[in-house]
């Protein structure tokens, strides 16, 4: 029972806003203290993790490419396609982007999109300026709004797709999980299980993008009669 | 054959470049920290392989005080100002566009390249290696076509680097707190509190609680993978494969998809919910989970029905 004194300590530590990376260090302490362990086996232990699961942080190479294009200004320009499309409302660019990502992450493309690479230089800044088509002034409010949505549809597509790939982690650990127990199970019914869980996850995320793009429209309406 | 190895090189030297900059920038008051923590993030990409455990184990703790004692911070200002990005983007047009879709068009041609043509890159880590290929073609287009200061790309991307912070590494940092969890047996004990508070004889109180305690559990880890094997070992297993005679397929499958939904509603999953939000520059860092949640509990509760429906 002891160990879980760390969750305590991450839970706590995340609800009072202390950094994180202090939060977790002092969380990793308790928890290997509460376990037996001692000061150096926990330091070391963290340490091989570390360098173990150092490609989590290699994505941060694409930021000179990013900072390179925006200079250039790439997100006016994506915004000036999305001003030039008349079809391309707030809740269809968003909707089909879920579904590209969806269909990319379900044979196996997980990294080719992503909040670095596509997010933050395309997807965001075509968000916003297909909601700024229905409504031409957007309060700060709404901005983030907008973009948070962008970046909860990437997560959304990424999750309810990959699982429908064979290879994937997740995939994986199941079979070898199922395999130690005794069950012997192809892996591609783990992968046909995921495709009604896919189907809703775009039904469900789809509905919320048509809801937001009609905030977004509706709020300018209000302004314009209090204006009036 | 290029390896994994390959990529980490490359990262060591952008964060190599990213300190040297940060240090030579007199406008930040806060420039040794920030080089201090980059340069250990370039240490630890080029050398980590060589610093042995508990080595590495005292670069993590060097990058915390360094972070953890506010000694990072960005410099204001750096960008380029909006009108003139109008203006070159104006000139450029569909050239940026191009560019940009170097990286994911190189990710997706070089998966596939190096699982069919065997001995060019290490097939395991083809899309990881793709992508680092993709960012050196798209960087060198993008000098020859733009032709912008040298410099211009890493400062930029050290704008960018230090607008995230230390949240950067926040993802790496989780990992291994989960390494140090399974190491200490945390997920046991929280396996054995969620299995001994199941109502008996209910079949659907047995899927609602192995539903319910993968999301949990995943949010308390930030990693549904981590939630995975306790759950199964705590509820999965006895109660709805051997003693309700359930699918283990079904179960499985939409069980880890539960836990999915977790995943969108914690900020321990810092690298898919923290991280976007400082990406995006968002004033509110919880912004992306709040906009998941509506998704997440509904696709949670469709879940727990898809599992109850299927498997029985």
């Amino acid at each position: 029972m002891l160990v879980l004194i760390g969750i305590a300590i991450i839970i706590a530590g995340f609800l009072l806003r202390f950094n994180p990376l202090l939060v977790i260090m002092a969380s990793a302490l308790a928890t290997g203290l509460a376990a037996g362990l001692d000061i150096a086996a926990i330091v070391a232990a963290f340490g091989k993790a570390f360098n173990d699961t150092r490609y989590v942080s290699i994505i941060w190479i694409v930021l000179p490419v990013i900072g390179l294009l925006e200079a250039y200004g790439l997100q006016q320009h994506a915004r000036s396609l999305i001003d030039r499309m008349k079809g391309a409302t707030l809740g269809r660019l968003l909707a089909g982007y879920l579904l590209l990502r969806q269909a990319l992450s379900a044979v196996g493309l997980t990294s080719v999109a992503g909040h670095a690479q596509t997010v933050r230089p395309l997807v965001a800044p075509m968000a916003e300026a297909a909601a700024e088509a229905k409504n031409d002034a957007l309060t700060g409010e709404q901005r983030e709004e907008v973009k948070a949505f962008a970046a909860a549809t990437d997560n959304v597509g990424l999750f309810f797709g990959e699982d429908i790939f064979l290879a994937i982690g997740s995939i994986l650990l199941m079979k070898g999980l199922l395999d130690g127990y005794g069950y012997q199970i192809e892996p591609l019914h783990f992968s046909l299980w995921a495709i009604p869980t896919a189907i809703a996850a775009f039904l469900i995320h789809g509905f919320r993008l048509r809801r937001l793009e009609k905030r977004m429209a509706q709020k300018r309406m209000e302004k314009r009669e209090a204006g009036a | 054959m290029i390896t994994l190895g390959f990529v980490y090189v490359l990262a060591g030297l952008a964060f190599a470049a990213f300190a040297l900059l940060g240090l030579a920038d007199r406008s930040n008051p806060k420039r040794f920290g920030n080089a201090a923590f980059w340069g250990l993030m370039a240490t630890s990409m080029l050398a980590g392989d060589h610093l042995g455990d508990f080595g590495n184990g005292l670069l993590v703790l060097a990058l915390v005080a360094i972070a953890g004692t506010g000694q990072i911070g960005r410099a204001p200002g750096g960008e380029v100002p909006t009108d003139l990005q109008a203006e070159r983007a104006a000139q450029q047009g569909n050239v940026l566009l191009l560019i940009a879709l170097i990286i994911p068009v190189v990710a997706l041609a070089g998966t596939f390249l190096f699982k069919w043509v065997p001995g060019l890159a290490d097939p395991k880590q083809a899309t990881l290696i793709s992508l680092a290929i993709g960012v050196l073609i798209a960087l060198a287009v993008g000098m020859a076509r733009l032709r912008p200061p040298a410099l211009l790309p890493l400062q930029q991307g050290r704008r960018l680097l230090d607008a995230v912070g230390w949240a950067a590494i926040l993802p790496q940092m989780l990992a291994s707190l989960g390494a140090v969890f399974a190491l200490a047996g945390v997920g046991e004990v929280v396996g054995g509190l969620i299995g001994g508070a199941i109502p008996e004889g209910s079949l659907f109180g047995a899927v609602l609680a192995f539903g319910l305690g993968m999301a949990l559990f995943t949010m308390v880890m930030g990693n549904a993978f981590a939630a995975f094997p306790v759950m199964m070992a705590a509820v999965g297993l006895p109660l709805l494969i051997r003693h309700y005679n359930g699918d283990p397929a079904v179960i499985a499958a939409i069980g880890m998809l539960a836990g999915f939904c977790g995943t969108l509603m914690t900020p321990m999953a810092a690298n898919f919910n923290l991280v976007p939000a400082a990406l995006l520059e968002l004033k509110n860092p919880y912004g992306v989970i709040r906009a998941q949640i509506g998704t997440a509990l509904p696709l949670l509760a469709v879940n727990i029905l898809f599992i109850w429906l299927f498997a029985f």
